[in-house]
């Protein structure tokens, strides 16, 4: 994946601040799944519609989400840049493995490898 | 270089990562049932991992933490949640708090590890698996903190996704 613009460290730590916060990573995990309003969003947490409406405010300024409003309900849906960023997530994720294979290959290659409790 | 295959899968958010090792099933087994094994590759370099608790069985658990360049410490765990020896190991996958027990707030990674004898060698397939796109943000956070530092740059690029129109 080639990613063009770069972002600054003030938007770096608006992202992890807002996904530091449990409710607004589930937030963010139903409006990916499927754009919701405010209201129905507020429904499933145990905590005002104007709290709600913080942290969904929260998620806007990192550009997490995005609000648009249909009649007379703000609805809110995730932005399809989370997702490919998780692209480039995967990226590390596989480059993490990538470095895990050489280690075991090499770890493979010792004649007899140590730690091995004299199994062999 | 043993990786033979690599597959991304973004709306999944799994990654399948194939490799194949010079030796047989049962060799290949051994460097993630031996914990002293598997500590020589698990962390990345500079972050060696030490097994604390290691228990390949069904529903065994492991705890292990990887020790960063200035001595700090970053704890992880494992729940084992399938294994057959020496073809199969599936678990859960996750960072622990300071306790070592798993952080509730952070995602667990499910892990699918297969073992095929192939003519002597050995290919080992991992598909890893995330819950969520967030997780995955903050796994990699994490590893930022954690001093991947080799992923530092592409975390950089992949946090510069293209800004909402």
């Amino acid at each position: 994946m080639v990613v063009e613009n770069e972002l600054t460290d003030d938007e770096v730590d608006r992202i992890f601040q807002a996904l530091a916060d449990t409710t607004r990573r589930d937030i963010v995990t139903r409006v990916l799944r499927q754009e919701q309003s405010v209201s129905a969003l507020a429904g499933h947490y145990r905590m005002s519609f104007a709290a709600v409406q913080k942290h969904v405010a929260v998620l806007e300024r990192a550009a997490l989400v995005t609000k648009r409003r249909r009649g007379r309900e703000q609805v809110v849906h995730g932005n399809v840049a989370t997702l490919r960023r998780a692209a480039g997530l995967l990226e590390d994720y596989e480059q993490i493995w990538r470095g895990r294979a050489r280690a075991i290959e090499d770890l493979l290659a010792e004649e007899v490898p140590p730690g091995d409790r004299g199994a062999q | 270089m043993p990786v033979i295959d690599v597959h991304q899968d973004t709306e999944a958010l799994t990654l399948t990562f194939v490799a194949e090792f010079a030796a047989d099933v049962e060799r290949v087994w051994q460097v993630w049932a031996d914990p002293r094994q598997l500590e020589r590759w698990w962390g990345p370099p500079e972050w060696p991992a030490t097994f604390e608790e290691h228990e390949l069985s069904e529903g065994g658990r492991c705890r292990y933490y990887m020790t960063g360049p200035d001595g700090e410490k970053a704890r992880g765990w494992w729940t084992v949640t399938a294994v057959d020896p020496p073809h199969r190991l599936e678990f859960d996958d996750g960072f622990a708090g300071e306790d070592g027990e798993p952080d509730p707030t952070l995602g667990a990674t499910h892990g699918v590890v297969t073992f095929e004898a192939l003519e002597g060698r050995t290919r080992m397939t991992t598909v890893s698996t995330f819950e969520s796109a967030e997780q995955l943000a903050q796994m990699s956070a994490m590893g930022m903190e954690e001093g991947m530092r080799e992923a530092m740059g592409q975390i950089d690029g992949l946090l510069a996704g293209p800004t909402p129109r």
